[in-house]
């Protein structure tokens, strides 16, 4: 297992990153200058990457582990600054600023392992070239020195002896053989920096152990810092030395692997942890798995985007109309078919609430305001223990319908607890008292 | 688990290619009860796909299939194509991997289902579908209120759970569910694990659910098939095959699978084998850390545990180590082995 150096030595350090995607929007929208939205795959984060250390970015799909990951490279256009440390003394420059060939030359230092190695390849380059690729593009090396750089990488990462796969072509190569020639592309050019994106998720498990393993020793070989990006919590436990947990754009909790593990602080950390299927057919699994899925990213939920699955939710999460609709829906799938025919009829599909913010209206369509305030009375008492009721701060029948006022949400910001970073309301800034 | 749905005896398939036939499956026997959910896992290329395709002939242009199935007694095998496919959907189902390749983009979820129920019940009414439907999808988790949705409007897990849906809306005796969370999120996919172990109690389905996963195997299957080389090499209680597992594969599979207990790693060596020239004798001999002289010569039978020949239901394991009995001194012998190179690794 890596250990990690002493702190106080950045290689990357990430400072307020941001990258948002524009939605494209219809035809009529962009014609008329209309803004179509955006996502905001990345949505602020700050991190630092030490020298030498494995840091590992967890995260669902749609967390924007990856983005965050190529963004490190210079792939996607971010704001915010990514400033790179060079180990060998040459100047601190900002990635997120760079272009052109200014960028390409910082790319020797840093360098990415992709997922899928069957897609990483290019079926119709041999393996020598392949590998030899990146010299020649930065000019590096050609003729015999080319070969025997190529030859020295393909050993190393255990393609040995190498003559019998240099002219071999992908689809000659196992999975693991071929993510062996990707990690084999990534080293060539002698980098300090790697972003391993999901690189064993696409092999078969007696293969993954090996991957893992020769990364952990081309780490000690060649001085590598790694970027883990995962959304397996069982590898990134055993591979990495930090790990930060993101959710929808954010990193809600980062800290030592071993405190991240043994005392999990953001519900969603401790979600994912009791979600993992155990080996053991003894334990019986997890019956109380959070609702739902990953929201939508162009729309993310008010203010913890966690909170309309969270367990825990208190009233200042962030509890907004949609979520009520939400509800209703979940209670449709329990009731009988004649108690949802007659609810349907009186309060509709409740398209309204997935576009008002802050205050839900639910008109009666068919029967009166009393009729509505005793279906949601009905809801209410079939499990009044729904955190989503803390944060509802008022309930009124008037003329318009049944109007819902929500508690206005907190800030959610990373704050230190113990070792760790986590932004969560149930972790408030030391010294002050949690909100119960 | 008394009444048997499926029982498969001596079960092959085979692609032809131009290398010679690829013998994807290979002498496979095995049996599923009522309402009991088997877990067939292994690693890719080893045959756990096609086994559960042929099991509704679904197998692609160019196989062939031999041996026998028997499904509620009667061999499918023995049917003609016709009859073999009014049975498909109505009593033999498949859940696929990829929800949104599976479900029509053009087609709003009410009419996925009343093509799916009007294919096999010609005189049902729109109003009997619908009540019929909306039963299902209200144990699957999808309000009501989205039944004339479209595909888009549904998140990936919920797509998943309408194909579950519409597989089960048939109410088929016998389900195939193919790496059904594989493209999910872990909360997702533990969400829908625990649909499919909850279903037998609403619909009586017997289940045979495709994983690599030997996590998900452990938490939602009541016994196990570990299938290496286009065999069944182990086979039984889920429990006793996890925490006493006989056949060398099992065991250095469980040990190489990477859980929050990892302190090590450990893999096996070798690659699985090119299934057109399978190794000789048992197919794991090359990579076996309990190899014997006997291994590459004779193919084990399937014995069970206590070494008496097989019977439904009970622990079976195919492996000259796990029960050595009957073999001479010579054959018991370790397997004298080259090193295999590191390129011959995966």
């Amino acid at each position: 297992m890596p250990t990690k150096p002493d702190t106080g030595d950045p290689v990357l350090q990430v400072d307020d990153l941001k990258i948002h995607f524009a939605l494209r929007g219809s035809g009529l929208a962009r014609l008329l200058g209309r803004d179509t939205g955006t996502v905001k795959a990345v949505d602020g984060v700050n991190l630092d990457l030490e020298r030498g250390e494995v840091l590992g970015l967890v995260g669902e799909s749609g967390s924007g582990k990856t983005t965050l990951g190529r963004a490190m490279l210079g792939l996607v256009p971010a704001t915010g600054s990514i400033r790179h440390h060079p180990g060998d003394g040459s100047p601190t420059t900002d990635i997120a600023g760079l272009r052109g060939a200014a960028l390409r030359h910082r790319r020797t230092r840093l360098q990415m392992v992709f997922q899928d190695p069957h897609a990483a390849l290019n079926p119709s380059m041999d393996i020598e070239t392949a590998v030899g690729h990146p010299l020649v593009i930065h000019k590096r090396a050609s003729g015999a020195d080319l070969r025997a750089r190529v030859v020295a990488a393909l050993e190393r990462v255990g393609l040995a002896p190498a003559e019998q796969f240099l002219g071999k072509y992908p689809s000659d190569l196992s999975g693991g053989q071929k993510q062996r020639a990707v990690i084999a592309r990534a080293i060539i050019l002698d980098p300090e920096v790697l972003i391993a994106d999901e690189p064993v998720s696409m092999l078969d498990m007696s293969v993954r152990a090996k991957i893992l393993q020769l990364m952990l020793d081309l780490k000690d070989q060649l001085g590598l810092t790694y970027v883990y990006i995962t959304h397996d919590l069982a590898t990134a436990k055993f591979f990495c030395d930090r790990v930060a947990i993101m959710y929808l754009g954010r990193v809600v909790e980062i800290g030592p692997t071993e405190e991240i593990f043994a005392n999990p602080r953001h519900p969603y950390t401790q979600a994912l942890l009791r979600a993992i299927p155990d080996m053991d057919p003894n334990t019986p699994f997890a019956r109380d798995l959070p609702r739902g899925e990953i929201p939508d990213a162009a729309r993310p939920p008010r203010g913890c985007s966690f909170h309309p699955r969270c367990p825990l939710a208190t009233a200042t999460c962030g509890w907004e109309p949609r979520d009520l609709k939400a509800l209703v829906e979940e209670h449709w799938t329990r009731v009988p078919v004649a108690q949802y025919e007659r609810e349907h009829a009186l309060v509709g599909g409740l398209a309204d609430l997935d576009h008002s913010e802050g205050r839900a209206v639910v008109t009666p369509r068919g029967g009166t305001v009393a009729d509505v305030e005793a279906m949601f009375d009905r809801i209410r008492t079939e499990n009044s223990a729904e955190p989503l009721w803390r944060g509802v701060a008022s309930t009124t029948a008037t003329a318009e319908g049944l109007v819902f006022e929500f508690v206005p949400s907190d800030e959610v910001l990373l704050r230190a607890s113990g070792p760790s970073e986590v932004a969560c309301v149930l972790y408030p800034p030391e010294g002050a008292a949690a909100h119960t | 688990m008394s009444e048997t749905v499926i029982d498969a005896t001596g079960l092959r398939i085979w692609y032809g290619t131009p290398r010679g036939p690829v013998r994807a499956v290979d002498g496979v026997s095995f049996s599923v009860g009522r309402g009991e959910i088997l877990g067939l896992v292994g690693e890719s290329g080893c045959g756990k796909s096609t086994l559960g395709r042929g099991l509704l002939g679904l197998l692609p242009e160019g196989a062939r299939m031999d041996g026998r199935l028997d499904f509620q007694g009667e061999d499918l095998l023995a049917m003609s194509a016709k009859e073999r496919f009014t049975r498909r959907g109505r009593d033999l189902a498949m859940i696929f991997q990829e929800p949104l390749t599976r479900l029509n983009p053009l087609m709003r979820i009410s009419e996925h289902f009343t093509e799916t129920l009007r294919t096999h019940h010609p005189k049902m009414s729109p109003a009997e579908i619908e009540t019929r439907s909306l039963d299902v999808l209200r144990l699957i988790g999808i309000p009501p209120s989205r039944w004339k949705a479209y595909p888009h409007e549904f998140s990936g897990g919920m797509r998943q759970r309408l194909m579950i849906a519409l597989a089960l809306v048939l109410r088929p005796a016998f389900v195939v569910a193919d790496e059904p969370t594989t493209a999910l999120d872990v909360l997702v996919e533990a969400q829908i694990i625990k649909l499919l172990h909850d279903l037998r109690e609403n619909f009586d389905t017997s289940l045979l659910l495709i994983t690599h996963n030997l996590g998900i195997i452990a938490e939602a299957c009541d016994r196990v098939a570990v299938m290496y080389a286009g065999k069944i090499v182990e086979i039984g209680d889920a429990r006793t095959v996890f925490a006493d597992p006989r056949h060398p594969y099992t065991r250095e599979l469980l040990r190489s699978t990477i859980t929050l207990a990892t302190d090590g790693l450990h893999s096996i060596p070798g690659a699985p084998p090119d299934l057109v020239s399978p190794p000789s004798g048992c197919h794991f001999h090359p990579r076996c850390p309990d190899a014997m002289t006997v291994c590459p010569l004779r193919q084990p039978a399937m014995l069970s545990r206590d070494g008496r020949p097989v019977g439904v239901g009970t622990n079976d394991v195919a492996c000259w180590a796990a029960n050595p009995a009957g073999l001479s001194e010579s054959e018991r012998a370790p397997l004298a082995r080259e090193e295999l190179s590191v390129a011959d690794e995966a």
